[in-house]
């Protein structure tokens, strides 16, 4: 198992420094290698769980529900202007 | 040699329910920013979605519609990736089991029809907006179409040409259209095409395809899929290889460019949505979703060119939408004596006169009652066809009934052989020479006649009556 430490933290957008890559790296290692334990096991002909509780998706009427509340949760956003959150400049 | 282009398309599709896929906000468009959102679209923690039923029952008609298998069970699962305007950092998504599968799709290419595949239709969200122009260092974003259900449409990679690629996507618009699943508004983003395209000499495997992202008109997409093609082309002539790539296409510029660099080539972990138990739907559902099933555009089609006897090409423009097929009937229904009249007045004149005006049929100035009580006084000989397109134009001005408006401008045929007899006796004293040669053998004279009669009552003359007439006082 060789785990590419940098390029994880990427994906997740973590910032780490050399030395805690090399720190994490076995770490991570040793927390994989203990689940792939399960691949021991003789899973044919065992359907694949899908989910831990064997039920059914409840579902919802199409009904809105929901009115405005835009001031209440947008106390939450560190910047907005006229309704519209505020973020650093996303490039295409 | 020449070159196979290769081309599959994934669409994705805003269902149309009054609430997003997950909670209970108003999916309603142009709202103010923001409004329309709540903890659970706006990926607050502890929040927990709850499936929209229309939302399913829209795709398994749509999936039904395509002769797909509907899975009874199917799953969500997370798709990872950050960008501001998917609050949670995933989209909840079909990956492993979705809801659709293995349909197909026969579009029309040249005189025949050719088989597209599609592998599958998923349900999953839509992202917000982010809004970049005009900003400096920012970006500003609005949720409000954050978590409106979308479904995913996935092509086989089937299509070898971009007018085959839009045949396809046309159908397919035309379809969501008609089973009501779907607004389909281009521009309000509700039909969006992404294509993955490739280029092959022809029996080699597929090449490395390059994936066009948000191609939002029929006619971009086909300017997206020849430009990238040729790009392929000439790269690979030139000795060079096609990399795997998301490509943006510039409209403006007529030109693609690529979007992620290969560092950040798609890794988006999907893992299982711990949040939604699996999806069942009975085969007692699916089976009442089947027995609601409009009649679908080919079907109609068929029906009209056979209970109406029309022409393949009337058919087909009189299917176009749902409203069209309706309105046609109405038509029908309100001047059955003559179906074939109708369509042609439809297609032709009504039609004809809404596009240069920019309307809808929804708008129509007259509705089916009007236009056929102007074909009931062509039909009894109180106007003439030529007229009767000048009336339909005072119609859709003023949206008054024909005969109001043949009343009101005097435009009432005239059938009256006395008052005929008394105009041909007329011209034909005005023009002795001509009735001379006429007499003599010259039978093309005879059109002068009818062409000077009818132009001494402006038109109004019924011109079967004149022809008859003219033939015995001419005789003398």
């Amino acid at each position: 198992m060789d785990i590419d430490v940098k390029n994880v933290a990427m994906l997740a957008r973590i910032r780490l420094t050399d030395a805690e890559a090399t720190e994490l790296g076995p770490q991570l290692e040793r927390i994989v290698g203990y689940v792939e334990q399960l691949a021991a096991v003789n899973t044919e002909g065992v359907t694949a769980t899908a989910h831990p509780h064997d039920m059914a998706m409840p579902l919802r009427a199409d009904v809105v529900s929901n009115t405005n509340q835009r001031d209440a949760l947008q106390t939450a956003a560190p910047k907005t202007e006229s309704g519209l959150y505020v973020v650093p400049k996303v490039i295409e | 040699m020449s070159w196979e282009v290769v081309i599959g398309l994934e669409v994705h599709v805003q269902v149309n329910t009054k609430t997003k896929a997950f909670c209970g906000c108003s999916t309603a468009f142009g709202a103010e920013p923001n409004t329309q959102t709540c903890p659970v679209c706006l990926g607050m923690p502890g929040q927990l979605p709850v499936l929209n039923a229309e939302a399913v029952q829209k795709t398994i008609l749509t999936g039904l519609a395509i002769n797909a298998t509907i899975n009874l069970e199917s799953r969500f699962d997370r798709k990872n990736y950050f960008y501001p305007d998917l609050p949670k950092g995933y989209q909840i998504s079909q990956f492993a089991v979705p809801l659709v599968e293995k349909g197909y799709l026969d579009i029309p290419v040249g005189d025949g029809e050719k088989r597209i595949g599609i592998t599958r239709i998923h349900m999953e969200e839509d992202a917000g907006k982010s809004m970049h122009e005009g900003l400096e260092g920012v970006s500003h974003i609005d949720l409000n179409r954050s978590g409106v259900p979308l479904m995913e449409i996935v092509s086989e990679p089937d299509m070898r040409s971009a007018d085959e690629a839009i045949a396809y996507l046309k159908q397919l618009h035309q379809l969501i259209r008609f089973l009501d699943v779907s607004g389909g508004d281009m521009e309000k983003g509700q039909f969006r095409c992404d294509a993955n395209v490739s280029v092959r000499r022809p029996g080699e495997p597929f090449g490395t395809r390059a994936e066009l992202k948000n191609l939002n008109s029929f006619r971009f997409i086909k300017q997206a899929i020849e430009y990238e093609a040729n790009r392929q082309i000439e790269l690979i002539e030139d000795g060079g290889e096609v990399v795997q790539e998301t490509r943006l296409f510039d409209s403006a510029k007529g030109e693609s460019r690529s979007m992620r660099s290969k560092e950040e080539a798609h890794d988006y972990r999907y893992f299982p949505e711990p949040d939604l138990p699996p999806l069942r739907v009975s085969a007692e559902e699916v089976a009442a979703i089947r027995a609601g099933m409009p009649e679908l555009p080919g079907q109609l089609r068929q029906r009209f060119e056979q209970e109406y006897g029309l022409s393949a090409y009337d058919a087909d423009v009189l299917t176009q939408t749902r409203e069209l097929a309706a309105w046609y009937e109405q038509l029908v229904a309100a001047h059955p004596k003559d179906p074939k009249r109708c369509a042609n007045w439809m297609a032709n004149e009504l039609l004809g006169r809404l596009n240069d005006a920019g309307r809808d049929i929804a708008d129509s100035p007259v509705n089916a009652q009007a236009l056929a009580g102007l074909l009931d006084r062509i039909d009894d000989g109180t106007i003439s066809g030529k007229i009767a397109k000048d009336v339909l134009d005072a119609m859709m001005e003023s949206g008054d009934s024909a005969d109001a408006v043949i009343e009101a401008k005097g435009l009432k045929q005239v059938s009256d052989t006395g008052a005929i007899d008394a105009l041909i006796r007329e011209v034909m004293e005005t023009n002795p020479q001509q009735v001379e040669q006429y007499r003599n053998g010259r039978d093309k004279l005879f059109g002068f006649f009818v062409g000077q009669v009818m132009k001494a009552t402006r038109g109004q003359a019924n011109p079967a009556v004149v022809n008859q007439r003219l033939k015995i006082l001419l005789q003398g």
